[in-house]
């Protein structure tokens, strides 16, 4: 996981290395100046020595000086080196996601992406610079303390080892004790926002009911839950401050008596007595410092091992080798052809399908939901890999085309589709960058989408919101109809993208196909037997297979599921609305 | 429909972008630290208290055990040098009072952070059930017109930075002024000149700290703006991959997400390049403070300069790092109590939102006829009444719960300005069906939403049962009414809790009864555990189909005596669809029901047709009497016959 990310850090690795490398000089002066300082006392003000005190002054200016440079210096780069690590990791995650398919996308959720493409990212960030700037500091900090009391008196820093290995081992296990509390009380802490989260999206349904005070009790049971939680882990994580106090304090008593007795037999000088209390403040804190930045850093853990998934994530269907890029027609072949989602998938969401299309013929597909409608058309522009058997276009096996080719010829209009925020044109021109307006304008008159367009204030130019939420949902498929026209394709799948057109203009737009482009092999799947009975042939899927393919009146005579959905939808439970279920 | 006119006036839907600016600047930062503390002390009176006073006891011992620096050298280290008995009596002595010094200032400082402990998250939780429950309170129009994930965002961020604020910021605020204050006062009694030098290094120090950080803080603000244009475009581009892919725009975006990248590298490193060396600049001017201490007290003690002794520089120097340091501490504490109590801000706006005013009175009471006269009961007879207390003569009349619902000349707006409602009449008799059709904006949900008034009308007015609703309590009046909206939300439970969230002590029984009549006890009896299975994520292991059969069920199960159903059915396929419709058909048998009909049967068996357009009702009737009309409804009609 970490190897994963560090692959990452790539031109940010001379930052990344001199941060620390500074972090440590500022140390290493932070260490020399209470050396200095005691000379000052020793040499200086007890031989009054007035030279030797402006001297050492002096030296400790400039030591302050390089220090500060040192800081700064390792500021600068740490900055640097977290910022472009943290930009690598966004770009390498994107870039990932960019050459994911379809599987590899079902595997994760939108909501999930954008956490790992955002939070997670900065969490990983901020640790890092923690440790570049803060876990060389703080070892550091410890041994040149150390090494700087040895070299003054050997007998009084043992008692700092010793005070530090006492302290080492309790924070271990203060600290092992919390992060394992921590990663509870999080998990649990998460679970209560969903539950808000739950609560405001179904804020009608909770009113309607007049569920209020019931949901108030649910939330406080949770939120009472939380709170026990959250106290017993702190708890232990409050004894931190004593600890250390004891430590410390215990330390300088100790050395106090020790010293004296030496002052006084020995003849270690006062001054030096007093960089060892000082030097004993450095060794703790840096101790206590490690200690809460091992907390952050496994905190931070979780962000870092979704991170290294997507990373790590391997998209499942990738060019061939030596590509095609020439699509002969827009024929299609289904031979033998098995399908699951998963490769251990339990059963096949496709079962042997065999049929053949030729190019400019229209097919309609109908069947209840679940009987893989979509995962049959989704094999066609290879959206999806087929588990046994292959699915030919123009005569060729889909896994010899280049993907951009074959997706470029397979235009696939999606049941749950997007706009994206831009100009109508704009979203138009995802079909083909350079499409003239005029080109655009026919593409919107052949999907009927042209006479709304036409009403907004700024036509063509009229700003999409995130999500196209200024348009109707009968006006959105009816631009993605028109974005995918343009890329002028050999095959046109319509999937389900015309439930909520009403029915008169859906006609229109059959008929536009019908007469403008009928070259192009078109797949529609429907709901509505209006929408589709006018095809060349109908394809009836059930469960996984086909179970009937024919003409509207061939289906009509010898097939069961077709004349029961024709029969239901002509009777008392046909259509009424005129946009369709959008509201 | 209501949403969309609603999200006009928004600021993006609950996916929207989250560009905010830049932070705004608190206006009253006093007032609101002072309304945080107020609520601090509304429940934590007495743990505060002693919080204080353990901090001053933990501050005192520190600082006595600095003085105690001073007189170990001076007054018990520099006479025993030389004596040939040296006696450290006098030391163990001073060693022991000063350990009971410190042992006092870690107990008082493991008390302070325990009962803190408690402190924060005790007012975090109160915190989170206020907002909650007077969430709870608030009008549909709240949620209809803030972000979802705005308000999330209350209950994660701001909350977490309260917590920082509280637990931390606020503890080492008290403790840095008192310490300040102490240190300061110490270093006076030691030495007057010395202290001033440190106080002007101070000065130095804070103006180089404010210089630092307002050239940081446009960074910062710099950084903000570009992560919300980054995490807006990949919001919209993850919620569009397939798209994406499906459109071969994979290099078009990833360009464009390596400019708001760079972008973004940009301001972050350049922010966090200026919030790291405040830190060690301080560090130096701290360092520079004691340097020119350590010279200038050397001259002093050198020359003797008022009795200035070795002993009293090394504890004035002591001082002097223990002066500075607080104010360190507080300047980089002041960014984290800014933010909180931005967070405060916003939290305390919601907790001043206005709650759904209720000023009804009539309530819905369990009734039994006896004698001919209808009186209240305990028990669940199945019979209901209104229960009217008339102020003016004293008395209180029951009149039975029928259904009966009459619209007079209402008109209504989202907002003042926009009208979408204009002159709406109509009445439903008890078990009528009324259908209300028309395209998408004309107005048929936001009629719904007034009946059991989710938001209240401007003019006219309406009457359940004779009476006016706006006197009706608002519990009771929802009560009366079932509803099944076009989006089914479902909770994380069992499906069992799921459909007994209509009436929460119906039996298991009752359960599966409502189940069964809802046509959802085939599919649940398929599902791994039965009505015991966990639905997750909205149920989202459920089909579009399934969930709209549990939200009949729901309805069912409370048996009201009005529905108010919203048909949509375009996602489901015809199989599904016909099982949903007869669970529907089967609910509103015997009752009131209003209904945005989707379905040529229910329009045609509906009692009375609603045709609307922009707000207004243009056409009304039967089926029938409509199609003779020959006027929208017809080419409605007319318009969708199948070839």
């Amino acid at each position: 996981m970490i190897k994963t990310l560090a692959k990452h850090v790539k031109e940010f690795k001379k930052d990344s290395i001199a941060t620390p490398i500074f972090m440590v000089l500022e140390v290493i002066m932070e260490t020399i100046i209470p050396l200095m300082m005691a000379s000052i006392v020793d040499s200086g003000v007890d031989d009054s020595n007035m030279k030797h005190i402006y001297l050492m002054g002096g030296l400790m200016f400039a030591a302050a000086g390089f220090s500060l440079f040192c800081g700064i210096m390792g500021g600068f780069f740490g900055a640097r080196a977290s910022a472009g690590f943290a930009r690598n990791l966004r770009e390498a995650m994107f870039c990932n996601i960019q050459r994911f398919s379809f599987s590899n996308i079902d595997k994760y959720s939108t909501a999930g992406l954008v956490t790992r493409l955002t939070t997670d990212v900065t969490n990983i960030q901020n640790a890092y610079q923690m440790i570049l700037r803060m876990f060389m500091r703080a070892p550091s900090t410890l041994i040149c303390a150390m090494a700087m009391s040895f070299v003054i008196n050997k007998k009084i820093a043992s008692i700092y080892l010793a005070a530090v290995i006492f302290l080492g081992i309790c924070l271990f296990f203060i600290m092992r004790r919390t992060t394992r509390y921590f990663n509870m009380v999080f998990q649990k802490y998460d679970d209560l926002n969903a539950s808000v989260q739950e609560n405001v999206s179904s804020i009608r349904v909770v009113k309607a009911y007049v569920r209020e005070e019931f949901e108030k009790n649910k939330f406080k049971k949770a939120s009472e839950n939380i709170y026990r939680m959250f106290v017993n882990a702190e708890k232990i994580l409050v004894l931190n401050t004593p600890l250390m106090q004891f430590t410390v304090y215990g330390c300088i008593l100790l050395i106090s008596w020790i010293g004296a007795h030496m002052v006084v037999a020995e003849g270690l000088r006062t001054g030096q007595l007093m960089n060892l209390l000082t030097y004993c403040m450095n060794i703790l804190m840096s101790l206590m410092m490690v200690s809460m930045i091992f907390v952050m850093v496994t905190m931070s853990s979780a962000s870092a091992r979704r991170i290294a998934e997507i990373l790590e994530e391997e998209p499942d269907i990738k060019n061939p080798e030596n590509p095609d890029y020439e699509v002969e027609d827009g024929s299609i072949v289904f031979e033998d052809v098995d399908f699951r989602y998963h490769k251990n998938g339990e059963k096949p969401v496709l079962k042997n399908i065999s049929l053949s299309i030729k190019a400019g013929e229209t097919i309609g597909i109908i069947g209840a939901t679940g009987s893989a409608k979509t995962s049959l058309v989704n094999l066609i522009s290879r959206l999806y890999d087929v588990t046994a058997g292959k699915v030919l276009v123009g005569g060729k096996d889909v896994r010899n085309y280049d993907l951009e080719t074959l997706r470029n010829q397979v235009a696939v209009v999606l049941q749950k589709n997007v706009l994206f925020s831009g100009t109508i044109l704009e979203n138009l021109r995802w079909g083909d960058k350079e499409a003239t307006e005029e080109a655009c304008m026919r593409a919107c008159r052949l999907a009927c989408a042209d006479e709304f367009i036409s009403r907004m204030p700024d036509g063509y130019h009229t700003y999409i919101e995130q999500g196209g939420t200024n348009v109707s949902g009968g006006q959105k498929q009816r631009l993605t109809i028109a974005r995918a026209l343009l890329k002028k394709p050999k095959i046109l799948i319509l999937d389900d993208s015309t439930s909520a057109v009403d029915t008169a203009t859906e006609a229109k737009i059959r008929k536009a196909f019908a007469e403008e482009i009928p070259e192009t092999t078109k797949l529609i799947i429907a709901q509505r037997i209006s929408s589709i009975a006018g095809a060349d042939r109908i394809l009836v899927m059930e469960d996984g297979r086909i179970d009937g393919f024919g003409t509207h009146d061939e289906l009509l005579a010898e097939n069961e599921i077709y004349r029961d959905v024709y029969e239901s939808q002509t009777g008392g439970n046909a259509d009424f609305d005129q946009d369709g279920g959008e509201l | 429909m209501a949403e969309q006119k609603v999200r006009e006036f928004k600021g993006g839907g609950p996916g929207g972008p989250r560009v905010r600016g830049p932070k705004p600047k608190i206006e009253n930062a006093g007032q609101l630290f002072l309304r945080m503390m107020k609520y601090l002390l509304k429940s934590y009176k007495w743990h505060l208290l002693i919080v204080v006073i353990c901090i001053f006891g933990g501050v005192l011992a520190n600082v006595q055990g600095t003085m105690f620096t001073k007189t170990l050298i001076d007054e018990y280290i520099t006479p025993l040098i030389g004596a040939t008995h040296p006696d450290f009596g006098p030391l163990a002595g001073a060693i022991a009072t000063v350990a009971g010094f410190y042992l006092l200032g870690i107990l008082a400082s493991y008390l302070y952070s325990r009962i803190m402990v408690n402190v924060t998250q005790g007012t975090l939780k109160n915190l989170r059930d206020d907002m909650f429950q007077h969430m709870q309170s608030l009008p549909i129009g709240y949620f209809d017109t803030h972000a979802h994930g705005d308000v999330m965002s209350m209950y994660t961020n701001d909350i977490d930075t309260l917590r920082q604020m509280i637990s931390q910021s606020m503890p080492q605020f008290l403790q840095s002024i008192i310490t300040v204050v102490s240190v300061l006062a110490s270093m006076l009694v030691l030495s007057i000149p010395l202290t001033v030098l440190t106080l002007v290094m101070v000065a130095v120090m804070l103006v180089s700290t404010k210089k630092t950080a307002s050239l940081s803080g446009r960074y910062f603000i710099a950084q903000q703006r570009d992560i919300g244009a980054l995490n807006g475009f990949i919001e919209e581009m993850m919620e569009g991959q397939k798209v994406v892919k499906v459109f071969c725009h994979e290099e078009e975006s990833k360009a464009q997400f390596h400019e708001l990248n760079e972008n973004l590298f940009d301001s972050a490193h350049n922010a966090n390049r200026f919030a790291n060396i405040l830190g060690p600049i301080n560090a130096q001017l701290g360092n520079v403070s004691y340097v020119l201490c350590a010279v200038a007290g050397g001259i002093l003690a050198l020359n003797h300069v008022g009795g200035f002794t070795v002993g009293a520089l090394a504890s004035f120097l002591t001082f002097n790092k223990s002066f500075n340091m607080p104010i360190n501490q507080v300047s980089q504490q002041m960014n984290s109590i800014v933010m909180a109590l931005a967070g405060a801000e916003r939290i305390f706006k919601l907790l001043d939102e206005k709650p759904e005013p209720d000023d009804g009175y009539v309530t819905l009471v369990n009734a039994k006829m006896e004698n001919g006269t209808l009186t209240e009961t305990e028990d669940r007879t199945g019979i209901w009444a209104w229960k009217h207390y008339h102020k003016a003569e004293g008395t209180t009349t029951y009149a039975r719960l029928q259904g009966d619902v009459v619209f007079d000349d209402v008109d209504f707006g989202y907002t003042p300005e926009k009208m979408v409602l204009h002159n709406i009449e109509m009445f439903a008799a008890p078990g009528q069906k009324i259908a209300f059709v028309g395209s998408t904006g004309a107005g048929k949900t936001t009629i719904t939403n007034l009946i059991n008034r989710f938001y209240d009308i401007q003019d006219g007015k309406i009457r359940y049962d004779g009476i006016n609703i706006n006197k009706i309590k608002k519990a009771d009046l929802r009560q009366s009414l079932g509803i099944v909206l076009q989006d089914t939300h479902l909770f994380t439970n069992t499906v069992r809790e799921n459909i007994r969230y209509g009436r929460l002590n119906a039996t298991d029984e009752e359960v599966e009864a409502a189940a069964k009549l809802a046509n959802a006890d085939g599919f649940i009896r398929r599902l791994p555990k039965g009505y015991d299975t966990v639905l997750t994520g909205d149920g989202g292991n459920l089909s579009q189909g399934q969930r709209q059969l549990l939200a009949i069920a729901r309805a069912a199960i409370a048996d009201p005596p009005v529905l108010i159903l919203d048909e949509a059915t375009s996602s489901i396929d015809t199989r599904t669809e016909k099982i949903v419709q007869d669970g529907m058909d089967k609910l509103m048998r015997g009752r009131t029901t209003f209904v945005i009909a989707h379905r040529l049967s229910t329009v045609r068996n509906s009692d009375c047709i609603m045709v609307m357009e922009n707000g207004r009702i243009i056409e009304r009737g039967r089926h029938e009497e409509l199609l003779e009309q020959r006027g929208k409804y017809y080419q409605l009609y007319t318009g969708n016959q199948i070839a």
